[in-house]
């Protein structure tokens, strides 16, 4: 059963009650939430994702709530809750479903040291994984979308997660969240593009997500093999432009991007090391040409 | 195994070969864990037992996790006490370290899986404001820069202000005695000092010796008012009681808590780590020190209090109530009333520094 299934009543009951639990990839979530926000966020981006029964292990128990408290009357909020506690200062109410899907992002950052996780947008073509480390503000998630529009597979937009064990990036895939201008960007170059509700004033400008295409959410248990790791920067009006990177320097930007490359010592040296060595390495640069952008990436993996 | 889910996680540390029949409990056992800041322990623990490869693959992972997490703290742990003994180098002031520190330098079994949050050293109170600059010279600057909070700590109680260090942001607390100065415990800290044993492995550094080492994790679990750890401190002590506890331990015990005035701390360590965890203390010795034990009114209370203080506070709602009712029976411990009044308003009036 995926969440489509679920009537809006049934969906209502389960936020409301028990809670939902979904599989994200590796992940199986326990999502509580009283918002409508929420639900519809739930209902349009995770809409494939597959329903587990409350049989099922589930790995983190989060809730969006109302905190209690005067201020619910006239500027009402909302609180992220992990296992019964809360983690950050509440939000505005109107930004409840982007906290949830933060929330879900330090979950998985904070807890899954089985694997290096580093904050970088993770794409797939031919079994081959694209690991586009970045910044906020590069660009990272508008180039991310562009190439989803045109095919290739969503691991993450968000979280890559690299194993040590095998040397495999293992999909995350959730909505793509796209900022401030790039929102337009994306909506008029991926016109199909299922964009939810646009929540404004938020820590970084305003916010929407991009629900990921069915076939990334049902290849959820499908991990790629490193082939590129290439750092993109966005450059208002800047042609394309594509330069080799050392494997040097990639292996530092994926240090710096990594989560908790700390804790894996000489285990997570060698991971990193081996994933950099595998994978062609290259700095790129565009201005708004998304097409000319994504025809460049197409051409990588025609070339592989 | 006995179906009580708010004590499934002390039941899996008490006997963790069970769990592998114990299918269906995984997800509640990993969270408890995982609040309790005790998954790294159990993971080790089933490890030893049964091996991780007998767990299914979703709390398995958790498992995985919990273990390089903790062995990446202990090696930053290493690394920053040899940063430390270089900073307080050639001085000849005695350092002592406690609590996780000491159990993961002297190699003993508390130190299997623990996590740590910040690094504990006892030196003398006279050689204080010396080891104090000659930390800051090393990189670890003061916190809680409030001059309110600073005379707190200075006047009041058993420790500096926490340290941390500028870069690696490592916490370090630096102590020169085991209960707040106002507690009214009558502790002569150089006791504490003349008992203290050389690490052979650790130039510069001493451990408490067994008795006071078991001692300051009672009197640290059972004289504060913060109970979050609460679980994974009574496991420390059902481990190093485990591990020290041969005939003449025992008695030696009872009589070291006397001479130090931690007779009531003692009491409840012994009383709650074989309730709850089943450690082997012998029926004699539990018989003795009921001497410490509080009147029998307060002896229910403080039971029904602690029992539900120790559990996770996601397993039971009793839990964050029976924390906030010990929370302030900490602060009543930590100092006379008028004190205890005049700090409480001083914190209320205060206004936030600015960020």
């Amino acid at each position: 059963m995926i969440v489509a299934d679920l009537s809006a009543g049934e969906l209502r009951r389960r936020l409301t009650g028990p809670g939902l639990r979904i599989r994200v990839g590796p992940v199986a979530a326990e999502i509580r939430s009283s918002f409508d926000a929420v639900q519809a966020g739930l209902a349009l981006h995770y809409a494939a994702h597959d329903v587990l029964t409350a049989g099922d292990f589930a790995d983190f128990r989060v809730s969006v709530e109302r905190p209690l408290g005067v201020r619910r009357w006239f500027a009402p909020q909302a609180l992220f809750r992990f296992d019964g506690n809360s983690m950050f200062t509440p939000l505005p109410a109107a930004q409840a479903f982007p906290l949830l899907e933060w929330g879900l992002n330090w979950c998985v950052s904070t807890h899954c040291h089985q694997y290096i996780v580093i904050h970088a947008a993770v794409l797939e073509r031919n079994g081959r994984a694209l690991l586009l480390p970045a910044p906020p503000g590069s660009g990272k998630s508008t180039l991310c979308a562009a190439l989803v529009a045109r095919g290739w597979r969503l691991l993450s937009d968000e979280l890559a997660l690299v194993e040590l064990t095998g040397r495999r990036i293992v999909p995350f895939p959730r909505p793509i969240s796209l900022k401030n201008r790039s929102i337009d960007t994306v909506a008029r170059f991926w016109p199909d593009a299922a964009i939810g509700a646009v929540v404004p004033d938020t820590l970084k400008g305003s916010v929407a997500h991009v629900r990921p295409p069915v076939d990334s959410v049902r290849r959820g248990d499908e991990a790629a093999t490193p082939g590129w790791v290439v750092l993109p920067r966005y450059e208002s009006g800047a042609t394309t432009r594509i330069s080799e990177l050392s494997k040097a320097e990639a292996f530092m930007r994926l240090v710096e991007s990594a989560f908790n490359y700390d804790i894996h010592g000489r285990a997570g040296f060698e991971a990193l090391a081996e994933l950099v060595d595998a994978s062609a390495c290259h700095a790129f640069t565009y201005g708004g040409a998304l097409d000319e952008a994504v025809g460049m990436f197409d051409r990588f993996a025609q070339a592989a | 195994m006995k179906r009580v889910p708010s004590r499934l996680l002390a039941h899996a540390l008490r006997e963790p070969q069970r769990l592998v029949e114990e299918r269906d409990a995984w997800e509640a056992l990993i969270r408890h864990g995982r609040e309790a800041d005790l998954l790294g322990t159990l993971a080790f623990r089933l490890d030893a037992c049964a091996g991780l490869a007998q767990v299914p693959a979703a709390p398995r992972a958790h498992l995985i996790a919990a273990q390089n997490q903790c062995r990446a703290q202990q090696a930053a742990v290493r690394r920053e006490t040899a940063e430390i003994a270089r900073a307080l180098h050639g001085r000849g002031v005695p350092v002592v370290l406690l609590k996780g520190a000491a159990y993961l330098l002297a190699g003993l079994p508390p130190a299997r899986g623990r996590l740590f949050s910040d690094i504990d050293i006892l030196v003398p109170k006279a050689r204080l404001p010396e080891v104090e600059s000659a930390l800051m010279l090393a990189g670890f600057a003061t916190t809680h820069l409030h001059p309110y909070d600073q005379r707190y700590y200075r006047r009041w109680m058993h420790e500096l202000p926490p340290m941390q260090h500028v870069k690696r942001l490592t916490l370090l607390d630096v102590h020169h005695t085991i209960v707040p100065e106002t507690a009214g415990v009558r502790l002569d800290a150089g006791a504490l000092f003349r008992g203290a044993v050389p690490l052979a492995d650790a130039p510069g550094f001493h451990v408490l010796s067994p008795l006071d080492m078991v001692l300051h994790s009672a009197t640290h679990l059972f004289h504060n008012e913060e109970m979050t750890h609460g679980l994974r401190d009574l496991v420390d002590l059902d481990a190093l009681l485990t591990h020290f506890g041969d005939r003449p331990f025992w008695p030696a015990l009872v009589a070291r808590a006397g001479e130090l005035d931690l007779g009531r701390p003692l009491y409840y360590a012994l009383r709650f780590t074989s309730r709850m965890l089943g450690t082997a203390v012998p029926g004699d010795v539990l018989a003795d020190v009921e001497r410490y034990a509080p009147p029998a009114p307060v002896r229910v209370v403080m039971d029904r209090l602690l029992e539900a203080a120790l559990q996770p506070a996601s397993a039971q709602p009793a839990t964050r109530w029976a924390r906030r009712a010990l929370y302030l029976r900490g602060h009543w411990l930590k100092m006379p009333v008028p004190l205890l009044a005049w700090h409480l308003t001083a914190k209320a009036l205060r206004r936030e520094e600015p960020a």
